[in-house]
Protein backbone atom coordinates (compact mmCIF):
# COMPACT_ATOMS: atom_id res chain seq x y z
CA UNK A 1 0.00 0.00 0.00
CA UNK A 2 1.13 3.33 -0.61
CA UNK A 3 2.34 5.54 2.28
CA UNK A 4 -0.17 8.47 1.37
CA UNK A 5 -3.17 5.79 2.42
CA UNK A 6 -1.57 5.68 5.74
CA UNK A 7 -1.48 8.96 6.12
CA UNK A 8 -4.89 9.61 4.87
CA UNK A 9 -6.56 7.58 7.12
CA UNK A 10 -4.20 9.45 10.12
CA UNK A 11 -5.50 12.73 8.85
CA UNK A 12 -8.95 11.04 9.44
CA UNK A 13 -8.00 9.98 12.55
CA UNK A 14 -6.97 13.12 13.76
CA UNK A 15 -10.44 15.43 12.22
CA UNK A 16 -12.43 12.63 14.16
CA UNK A 17 -10.59 13.29 17.28
CA UNK A 18 -10.25 17.16 17.01
CA UNK A 19 -14.51 17.33 16.50
CA UNK A 20 -14.93 15.37 19.30
CA UNK A 21 -12.88 17.60 21.55
CA UNK A 22 -15.12 20.47 20.56
CA UNK A 23 -18.24 18.45 20.93
CA UNK A 24 -18.20 16.77 23.84
CA UNK A 25 -19.29 17.53 27.07
CA UNK A 26 -17.78 15.21 29.65
CA UNK A 27 -13.89 15.48 30.81
CA UNK A 28 -13.24 11.90 30.77
CA UNK A 29 -14.83 11.48 26.67
CA UNK A 30 -12.69 14.77 25.59
CA UNK A 31 -9.37 12.70 27.25
CA UNK A 32 -10.39 10.05 25.08
CA UNK A 33 -10.56 11.94 21.96
CA UNK A 34 -6.74 13.41 23.04
CA UNK A 35 -5.81 10.28 22.92
CA UNK A 36 -7.34 9.75 19.18
CA UNK A 37 -4.99 12.85 18.01
CA UNK A 38 -2.36 11.54 19.53
CA UNK A 39 -2.83 7.78 18.05
CA UNK A 40 -3.28 9.95 14.54
CA UNK A 41 0.04 11.37 14.93
CA UNK A 42 1.65 8.29 15.92
CA UNK A 43 0.61 6.49 12.92
CA UNK A 44 1.73 8.96 10.80
CA UNK A 45 5.49 8.90 12.40
CA UNK A 46 5.68 4.99 11.89
CA UNK A 47 4.27 5.91 8.14
CA UNK A 48 7.14 7.94 8.41
CA UNK A 49 9.45 5.90 9.29
CA UNK A 50 8.65 3.33 7.00
CA UNK A 51 9.18 5.45 3.99
CA UNK A 52 12.26 6.30 5.18
CA UNK A 53 13.53 3.11 6.28
CA UNK A 54 14.88 4.88 9.34
CA UNK A 55 14.00 3.99 13.06
CA UNK A 56 13.96 7.49 14.34
CA UNK A 57 10.10 7.64 13.61
CA UNK A 58 9.36 4.69 15.62
CA UNK A 59 11.31 5.97 18.37
CA UNK A 60 9.44 9.61 18.39
CA UNK A 61 6.21 6.87 18.54
CA UNK A 62 7.01 5.29 21.69
CA UNK A 63 7.84 8.80 23.34
CA UNK A 64 4.65 9.91 22.21
CA UNK A 65 2.83 7.31 24.04
CA UNK A 66 5.23 7.74 27.06
CA UNK A 67 3.73 11.46 26.90
CA UNK A 68 0.18 10.43 26.46
CA UNK A 69 0.64 8.11 29.50
CA UNK A 70 1.49 10.86 31.52
CA UNK A 71 -1.37 12.83 30.31
CA UNK A 72 -3.71 10.37 31.00
CA UNK A 73 -2.72 9.85 34.67
CA UNK A 74 -2.41 13.73 35.05
CA UNK A 75 -6.42 14.09 33.38
CA UNK A 76 -8.10 11.34 35.70
CA UNK A 77 -6.42 12.25 38.75
CA UNK A 78 -7.96 15.79 37.88
CA UNK A 79 -11.26 13.93 37.39
CA UNK A 80 -11.12 12.10 40.53
CA UNK A 81 -10.55 15.37 42.38
CA UNK A 82 -13.38 17.08 40.83
CA UNK A 83 -15.71 14.05 41.82
CA UNK A 84 -14.50 14.23 44.80
CA UNK A 85 -15.21 17.75 45.36
CA UNK A 86 -18.63 17.02 44.02
CA UNK A 87 -18.24 19.10 41.05
CA UNK A 88 -19.66 19.09 37.77
CA UNK A 89 -18.12 16.49 35.48
CA UNK A 90 -18.91 18.92 32.67
CA UNK A 91 -16.97 21.54 30.58
CA UNK A 92 -19.74 23.11 30.21
CA UNK A 93 -20.46 23.91 33.73
CA UNK A 94 -17.10 24.62 34.76
CA UNK A 95 -16.59 28.17 34.36
CA UNK A 96 -14.23 29.34 37.14
CA UNK A 97 -11.30 29.66 35.62
CA UNK A 98 -12.57 31.16 32.18
CA UNK A 99 -12.48 34.97 33.63
CA UNK B 1 -3.08 -9.23 0.50
CA UNK B 2 -2.01 -6.65 2.39
CA UNK B 3 -4.49 -3.91 0.89
CA UNK B 4 -7.05 -6.14 1.65
CA UNK B 5 -5.97 -6.13 5.87
CA UNK B 6 -4.74 -2.49 5.00
CA UNK B 7 -8.30 -1.55 4.73
CA UNK B 8 -9.93 -3.88 7.02
CA UNK B 9 -7.92 -2.58 9.77
CA UNK B 10 -8.18 0.82 8.30
CA UNK B 11 -12.05 0.98 8.81
CA UNK B 12 -11.85 -0.43 12.31
CA UNK B 13 -9.78 2.40 13.11
CA UNK B 14 -11.76 5.09 11.84
CA UNK B 15 -14.91 3.34 13.22
CA UNK B 16 -13.85 2.85 16.97
CA UNK B 17 -12.88 6.60 16.55
CA UNK B 18 -16.62 7.41 15.21
CA UNK B 19 -17.64 5.24 18.22
CA UNK B 20 -15.35 7.23 20.95
CA UNK B 21 -16.42 10.59 19.95
CA UNK B 22 -20.29 9.44 19.49
CA UNK B 23 -21.16 7.28 21.65
CA UNK B 24 -23.48 8.74 24.66
CA UNK B 25 -22.16 6.45 27.71
CA UNK B 26 -18.58 7.01 28.38
CA UNK B 27 -18.02 3.35 29.19
CA UNK B 28 -19.18 2.69 25.79
CA UNK B 29 -16.36 5.22 24.66
CA UNK B 30 -13.23 3.60 26.30
CA UNK B 31 -14.46 0.10 24.99
CA UNK B 32 -15.01 1.59 21.41
CA UNK B 33 -11.15 3.33 21.93
CA UNK B 34 -9.99 -0.23 22.54
CA UNK B 35 -11.10 -1.41 19.31
CA UNK B 36 -9.73 1.46 17.53
CA UNK B 37 -6.15 0.89 19.47
CA UNK B 38 -5.81 -2.82 18.63
CA UNK B 39 -6.87 -2.00 14.53
CA UNK B 40 -4.06 0.64 14.96
CA UNK B 41 -1.84 -1.85 16.07
CA UNK B 42 -2.43 -3.88 12.82
CA UNK B 43 -2.23 -1.02 10.82
CA UNK B 44 1.48 -0.84 12.70
CA UNK B 45 2.46 -4.56 11.81
CA UNK B 46 1.73 -3.47 8.12
CA UNK B 47 4.25 -1.07 8.48
CA UNK B 48 6.81 -3.24 10.05
CA UNK B 49 6.61 -1.64 13.24
CA UNK B 50 6.46 -4.93 15.24
CA UNK B 51 7.47 -3.71 18.78
CA UNK B 52 5.61 -0.27 18.40
CA UNK B 53 2.47 -2.90 17.83
CA UNK B 54 2.79 -5.15 20.53
CA UNK B 55 3.48 -1.18 22.80
CA UNK B 56 0.89 -0.09 21.69
CA UNK B 57 -1.72 -3.59 22.11
CA UNK B 58 0.11 -3.85 26.09
CA UNK B 59 0.35 -0.52 27.40
CA UNK B 60 -2.34 1.52 25.52
CA UNK B 61 -5.18 -1.67 24.95
CA UNK B 62 -4.21 -3.17 28.54
CA UNK B 63 -2.96 -0.61 31.25
CA UNK B 64 -4.31 2.94 30.18
CA UNK B 65 -7.66 1.22 28.95
CA UNK B 66 -7.81 -0.45 32.39
CA UNK B 67 -7.06 2.93 34.24
CA UNK B 68 -9.57 4.71 32.19
CA UNK B 69 -12.25 1.81 33.07
CA UNK B 70 -11.72 1.67 36.35
CA UNK B 71 -12.12 5.64 37.10
CA UNK B 72 -15.53 5.53 34.50
CA UNK B 73 -16.69 2.80 36.73
CA UNK B 74 -15.73 5.51 39.98
CA UNK B 75 -17.59 8.59 38.27
CA UNK B 76 -19.92 7.18 36.83
CA UNK B 77 -20.04 7.49 32.90
CA UNK B 78 -23.28 8.65 31.85
CA UNK B 79 -24.29 12.06 30.47
CA UNK B 80 -26.67 14.40 29.55
CA UNK B 81 -27.84 14.95 25.82
CA UNK B 82 -25.34 16.05 24.01
CA UNK B 83 -26.47 19.31 23.13
CA UNK B 84 -26.30 21.55 26.11
CA UNK B 85 -26.68 24.62 27.57
CA UNK B 86 -24.61 26.47 24.88
CA UNK B 87 -26.98 25.45 22.37
CA UNK B 88 -26.66 23.07 19.02
CA UNK B 89 -24.50 26.23 17.13
CA UNK B 90 -21.17 25.48 18.99
CA UNK B 91 -21.62 22.04 18.07
CA UNK B 92 -22.42 22.63 14.27
CA UNK B 93 -19.74 25.04 13.86
CA UNK B 94 -17.48 22.03 15.61
CA UNK B 95 -18.23 19.48 13.09
CA UNK B 96 -17.75 21.78 10.59
CA UNK B 97 -14.08 23.04 11.82
CA UNK B 98 -13.55 19.13 12.08
CA UNK B 99 -14.55 18.67 7.70
CA UNK B 100 -12.47 21.83 6.97
CA UNK B 101 -9.45 20.61 9.18
CA UNK B 102 -10.13 16.56 7.18
CA UNK B 103 -10.05 18.59 3.71
CA UNK B 104 -6.87 21.24 4.39
CA UNK B 105 -4.40 18.28 5.91
CA UNK B 106 -5.55 15.95 2.56
CA UNK B 107 -4.58 19.03 0.43
CA UNK B 108 -1.07 19.25 2.16
CA UNK B 109 -0.74 15.70 1.73
CA UNK B 110 -1.62 15.57 -1.88
CA UNK B 111 0.41 18.69 -2.54
CA UNK B 112 3.55 17.97 -0.74
CA UNK B 113 6.69 17.23 -2.82
CA UNK B 114 7.99 14.23 -1.02
CA UNK B 115 8.66 11.77 -3.58
CA UNK B 116 8.68 8.49 -0.93
CA UNK B 117 4.60 9.50 0.04
CA UNK B 118 4.07 7.26 -3.75
CA UNK B 119 5.98 4.36 -3.11
CA UNK B 120 5.50 1.70 -0.50
CA UNK B 121 8.27 2.61 1.49
CA UNK B 122 11.95 2.39 1.58
CA UNK B 123 13.39 -1.17 1.00
CA UNK B 124 12.96 -3.46 3.59
CA UNK B 125 15.84 -4.35 5.52
CA UNK B 126 15.71 -7.72 7.46
CA UNK B 127 15.27 -6.51 11.77
CA UNK B 128 13.58 -2.77 11.22
CA UNK B 129 11.47 -2.50 13.82
CA UNK B 130 12.29 -5.76 15.96
CA UNK B 131 12.53 -4.95 19.73
CA UNK B 132 16.66 -5.65 19.06
CA UNK B 133 16.92 -2.95 16.39
CA UNK B 134 14.06 -0.14 18.25
CA UNK B 135 16.54 -0.92 21.60
CA UNK B 136 19.50 -0.28 20.43
CA UNK B 137 18.92 3.32 18.84
CA UNK B 138 16.92 4.33 21.49
CA UNK B 139 20.01 3.89 23.86
CA UNK B 140 22.25 5.06 21.81
CA UNK B 141 20.99 7.93 19.55
CA UNK B 142 18.05 8.81 21.47
CA UNK B 143 19.58 8.25 25.02
CA UNK B 144 18.36 11.60 26.02
CA UNK B 145 14.78 11.37 24.96
CA UNK B 146 14.68 8.07 26.86
CA UNK B 147 15.95 9.45 30.26
CA UNK B 148 13.88 12.43 29.85
CA UNK B 149 10.97 10.55 29.54
CA UNK B 150 11.46 7.88 32.51
CA UNK B 151 11.53 11.78 34.34
CA UNK B 152 8.38 12.79 33.08
CA UNK B 153 6.89 9.89 34.25
CA UNK B 154 7.78 10.08 37.49
CA UNK B 155 6.81 13.44 37.70
CA UNK B 156 3.03 12.29 36.21
CA UNK B 157 2.95 10.02 38.87
CA UNK B 158 3.45 11.72 41.53
CA UNK B 159 1.27 14.60 40.21
CA UNK B 160 -1.10 12.34 39.77
CA UNK B 161 -1.64 11.15 43.09
CA UNK B 162 -1.29 14.88 45.11
CA UNK B 163 -4.22 15.54 42.73
CA UNK B 164 -6.79 12.73 43.39
CA UNK B 165 -5.48 12.58 47.14
CA UNK B 166 -7.79 13.09 49.84
CA UNK B 167 -7.02 17.01 51.29
CA UNK B 168 -6.99 17.28 55.42
CA UNK B 169 -8.26 20.57 55.38
CA UNK B 170 -11.21 20.46 52.94
CA UNK B 171 -14.10 18.77 54.45
CA UNK B 172 -14.19 15.54 52.01
CA UNK B 173 -18.33 15.47 50.71
CA UNK B 174 -17.32 12.56 48.47
CA UNK B 175 -18.15 10.00 51.54
CA UNK B 176 -20.09 10.14 54.09
CA UNK B 177 -20.17 7.55 56.75
CA UNK B 178 -23.38 6.32 59.00
CA UNK B 179 -21.84 7.50 61.89
CA UNK B 180 -21.50 11.11 60.38
CA UNK B 181 -24.84 11.17 59.17
CA UNK B 182 -26.26 9.66 62.92
CA UNK B 183 -24.48 12.55 64.45
CA UNK B 184 -25.39 15.25 62.08
CA UNK B 185 -28.92 14.37 62.69
CA UNK B 186 -28.87 14.95 66.55
CA UNK B 187 -27.18 17.82 66.68
CA UNK B 188 -30.25 19.28 64.34
CA UNK B 189 -32.64 17.64 67.09
CA UNK B 190 -31.05 19.84 69.57
CA UNK B 191 -31.42 22.84 67.32
CA UNK B 192 -27.96 23.92 66.53
CA UNK B 193 -27.23 22.75 62.68
CA UNK B 194 -23.63 22.44 62.14
CA UNK B 195 -21.64 24.36 59.64
CA UNK B 196 -20.22 21.14 58.17
CA UNK B 197 -19.82 17.85 58.92
CA UNK B 198 -16.19 17.80 60.05
CA UNK B 199 -17.79 19.96 63.05
CA UNK B 200 -20.41 17.43 63.35
CA UNK B 201 -18.39 14.76 64.04
CA UNK B 202 -16.61 16.82 66.87
CA UNK B 203 -12.69 17.91 67.19
CA UNK B 204 -11.24 16.27 64.23
CA UNK B 205 -9.56 13.33 64.69
CA UNK B 206 -7.30 13.34 61.60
Amino acid sequence: MNITWYLVVSALIFSIGAGGVLVRRNPLVILLCLELMLNAGNLALVAFARAHGNHGGQVFALIVMVVAACEVAVGLGLVVALYRRRLPIDVDELRELQG
Amino acid sequence: MSSVIFFIAAIGAVGGAVGTVSLRNAFYSVLALVVHLIALAALFLLLRAEFIAAAQVIVYAGAVMVLYVFVVAYVGGMEGPLVGATGRFPRVISVVFAGALFVELCIALIGTGIKALDTDGAPYKVGFGTPGAIGQVLLTTYLVAFEVASLLLLVAAVGAVILARRRAGVPDTGEVSVADVMRSRDATLTEQPPETMLEAGGPPHR
